[in-house]
């Protein structure tokens, strides 16, 4: 064995290294404060890795790359860990380059004849902030979709060649797979070469100068092998162990929903370590955002380049801890309202629920059995009624009916109610309070249209009120044998448990008896007279499509009709949409059986509003 | 003791009492410790394909009776099936292809595939035979090695054919390992 050692010793000269490596002088010994420069290179080498194994599954396309981002997330072995390990070990990598920033000015490094060692220091800390903002991005989620719309469109404002630095960055003049394929390209082989680079750069200066030791020196010289190792070792550890915290508390990093361009997301803000930045424009006039997106960073940069210079001065170094002290303090009171702002503002609390649900319901849905269509998992969202439902109720319905008190969304909208409240439309609790004398003209039924004065509230009031018990149960059962109509989803196991009481019931809704059909229409019994909404197939997802689509047709209210537009004729709606918004109110929309499935509950909430 | 001015020299080799034996090895472990987590997490990910079965699914409807001649000459089908790449899954596509041919009332159907190296084989109706066109295997009708000479290391993979309602002939299809004797599925 020693034999292969020295022969390989006489080829490499392997072991002056190791030994020069191992055996670096520490002046004054071991110290904890040295370990900064360790931990980073410890944590580039864990993104490296970990990065590679995520290339291996990922793929950088407007189509597939939040489906490769799902399927490395949910369905690969360790894959929400592996994502989970690059994304916090992103953050704790900012982190401790300021924390190794911070040693290196209060420490004097910069000095003479260190100067170039710490501007190569800079390059690397704008290089791995740039790495941040072009991963953020790869997913293809919502957030990291506008969030980085955000930063594209501050490149555009740069002085001369803004629009094309923007065009270049972007691939072209919108977003779509060439964005994707350069960010990619930036962050997983252009970026990483120059840090590479500048590493080696940067430690071959560091071995030149030799460690900056922090005066006085409490014990002798040492060497690097074992003290400081250890210590280095211990600290990468403490790294390590906090990244394995933040990933098993919020299980892996967070995938929002899939980029949608049509899609609004206020939820959308960068990465917590830039909110300083972003929350530096909002000071800034339309016309004048070129401060505090350029002007001003640009100017920090400059004196923190400027900062071996300054020290040469009598009092330099003491200016340059004040200004990074300051620096770091307007960052933090920065990122401090930043959140603070958000936290109080009950619009972006809505839209981070908004997120989470929508992230959560894309997963369930790209887990059916249908699966992801090649189109991407965007049109799973675009196509489901459970998402498209709510959001064109509130848009188109809402500002004349509610759906359980509020405009599907869970806001409220500005004008009153004037129309009914549709949910549970149909359902026998629906049709019952609609029959019911106390409620019928109440603004949950009729009381808010034209209808409150119209022959169906009058019958309701008068009649009905005056129903003796034994036509109260004829009621109930008219009530289940109509309610029927509508094969609710939410109904069927009680419709299939009371087939008989509905055959009486429809009976009952034909007969004279009841006075139905001296209005409606109910199969073949009733009046052709257009005065009533037909009632064959009432609530069913047909039924309610042709309504929606045009109410005032003479299969329903026909000239009676209030103020409800006719969605399909005059093209508010799309078939689409109406079939969306129907399927919604029905309570149609895809749901997993039962049974053993992936725990899809949101995970904890996050400290941090992005 | 090594200057300031002169970082590389090495200090005198430290005292290796008890203490340094104990900060090598607890260094060692940590160190150990910290290099393995990430290629182990990269690991798992990359094996993934090790734990996933192919889908060999149920037989698909191929063709219909009456599109196969009588004479027993074979036809090449497309197989339309759900295709599951990954996270897409795709109803209707073209999964792989077959050689449909009449044998008295039955029906054979052969993989299209050579088992060599996976190349597409044709069929020579002057010859009436299979050719292989990259390594120039050929196969009887039956899908039997034709020409001992054949790199080919077993005959064209034959399919378990159903017809059902009369017409209509269905295909469990399958693919099978190329370049090994025995017909294994993948």
């Amino acid at each position: 064995m020693k034999a292969f050692f020295d022969w390989a010793d006489q080829r490499t000269g392997y072991k002056k290294l190791v030994h020069e490596t191992l055996y670096e002088n520490v002046p004054g010994g071991a110290r904890w404060r040295y370990v900064w420069g360790s931990t980073l290179a410890f944590c580039f080498s864990i993104q490296v890795i970990t990065g590679l194994a995520l290339w291996v599954a990922y793929s950088a396309s407007s189509q597939t790359a939040w489906e490769s981002v799902y399927y490395i997330q949910h369905e690969m072995w360790g894959g929400w860990f592996l994502r989970g390990l690059h994304h916090y070990t992103a953050h704790a990598m900012t982190v401790l380059l300021v924390f190794h920033l911070m040693q290196v000015v209060i420490d004097g490094a910069y000095k003479a004849p260190r100067e170039i060692n710490f501007w190569s220091g800079v390059v690397l800390l704008l290089l791995v902030l740039a790495l941040s903002l072009t991963g953020y991005l790869l997913p293809w989620d919502q957030k990291g979709f506008w969030a980085t719309k955000v930063a594209t469109s501050i490149a555009a404002i740069t002085p001369f060649i803004g629009p094309e630095l923007q065009k270049l960055v972007v691939g072209g003049s919108d977003y779509g797979h060439h964005t994707l394929t350069r960010f990619f390209a930036l962050h997983a082989g252009i970026i990483p070469g120059a840090i590479i680079a500048f590493i080696v750069a940067h430690i071959y200066l560091f071995r030149r100068h030799g460690l900056t030791p922090k005066e006085p020196r409490r014990r002798p010289d040492a060497a690097f092998w074992p003290d400081q190792v250890l210590r280095d070792a211990v600290a990468c550890l403490a790294v390590l162990l906090v990244v394995v915290f933040f990933i098993i508390r919020y299980r892996g990093a967070e995938l929002g929903a899939p980029a949608d361009a049509s899609e609004q997301f206020s939820a959308a803000r960068p990465e917590w370590y830039f909110l300083f930045l972003f929350q530096l424009l909002k000071y800034f006039p339309g016309g004048t955002e070129i401060w505090g997106a350029i002007v001003i960073p640009a100017l920090l940069m400059g004196v923190l380049i400027a900062m071996p210079f300054v020290g040469n001065w009598k009092l330099g170094h003491r200016f340059n801890l004040g200004f990074l002290w300051a620096m770091l303090a307007g960052i933090g009171l920065l990122t401090y309202l930043a959140r603070t702002e958000d936290a109080a503002s009950p619009d972006f609390v809505l839209a981070v629920q908004s997120a989470e649900r929508d992230a959560a319901r894309v997963i369930v849905l790209a887990q059916s059995p249908d699966g992801i269509p090649t189109a991407g998992a965007v049109t799973l969202l675009r196509n489901d009624a459970l998402t498209q439902g709510p959001k064109l109720f509130a848009k188109n319905c809402a500002s004349c009916h509610r759906y359980d008190d509020h405009d599907g969304l869970g806001s409220q909208p500005k004008d009153k109610i004037s129309a009914s409240d549709l949910k549970g439309f149909a359902s026998r609790e629906w049709i019952a309070g609609l029959l019911d004398p106390a409620r019928v003209d109440s603004l949950h039924y009729f009381g808010g249209s034209k209808q409150k004065t119209g022959k169906m509230v009058k019958f309701v009031k008068e009649d009905i009120a005056e129903f003796d018990a034994a036509q109260k149960a004829q009621l109930q059962k008219l009530i289940i044998g109509l309610s029927a109509e509508a094969g609710l989803k939410a109904q069927s196991a009680a419709d299939t448990r009371d087939a008989v009481v509905i055959a009486e019931g429809r009976k009952l809704v034909s007969s004279t008896a009841m006075n139905c059909t001296d209005c409606h229409k109910f199969h073949a019994e009733g009046t052709d007279d257009p005065s009533a909404p037909d009632l064959t197939g009432y609530g069913s997802r047909e039924w309610l499509l042709a309504f929606i689509s045009d109410p005032s047709h003479a299969r329903f209210y026909g000239e009676r009709n209030d103020r409800m537009p006719a969605y399909g004729p005059d093209k508010i709606l799309t078939a689409a949409e109406i079939g969306l918004v129907t399927d919604w109110l029905r309570g149609e929309w895809y749901e997993p059986k039962p049974g053993p499935l992936p725990d899809l509950s949101p995970p904890p909430q996050r400290a941090s509003p992005n | 003791m090594a200057s300031h001015d002169c970082p590389h020299c090495p200090p005198p080799t430290p005292p290796d009492d008890r203490r340094s034996f104990l900060a090598k090895a607890a260094a060692i472990i940590i160190g150990g410790a910290l290099a393995i987590t990430a290629p182990v997490a990269g690991l798992f990910v990359f094996l993934d394909p090790l734990r996933r079965k192919s889908d060999s699914g149920g037989a698909v409807l191929v063709a219909s009776l009456n599109a196969l001649p009588e004479n027993g000459e074979p036809r090449k089908f497309s197989v339309l099936a759900t295709r599951v790449d990954a996270w897409n899954r795709s109803p209707n596509v073209p999964i792989g292809a077959v050689y449909l041919q009449r044998v008295g009332d039955k029906v054979r159907a052969l993989n299209v595939v050579c088992p060599h190296a996976g190349c597409f084989v044709d069929y020579r109706s002057a010859k009436n035979h299979f050719f292989c066109p990259c390594h120039n295997s050929s196969f009887a009708l039956d899908g039997q090695v034709q020409d001992p000479k054949s790199p080919s290391p077993r005959g064209l993979d034959d399919l378990v054919v159903e017809i059902r309602n009369g017409t209509e002939v269905w295909v469990k299809f399958q693919n099978f390992r190329a370049g090994t004797h025995d017909k294994i599925p993948v």
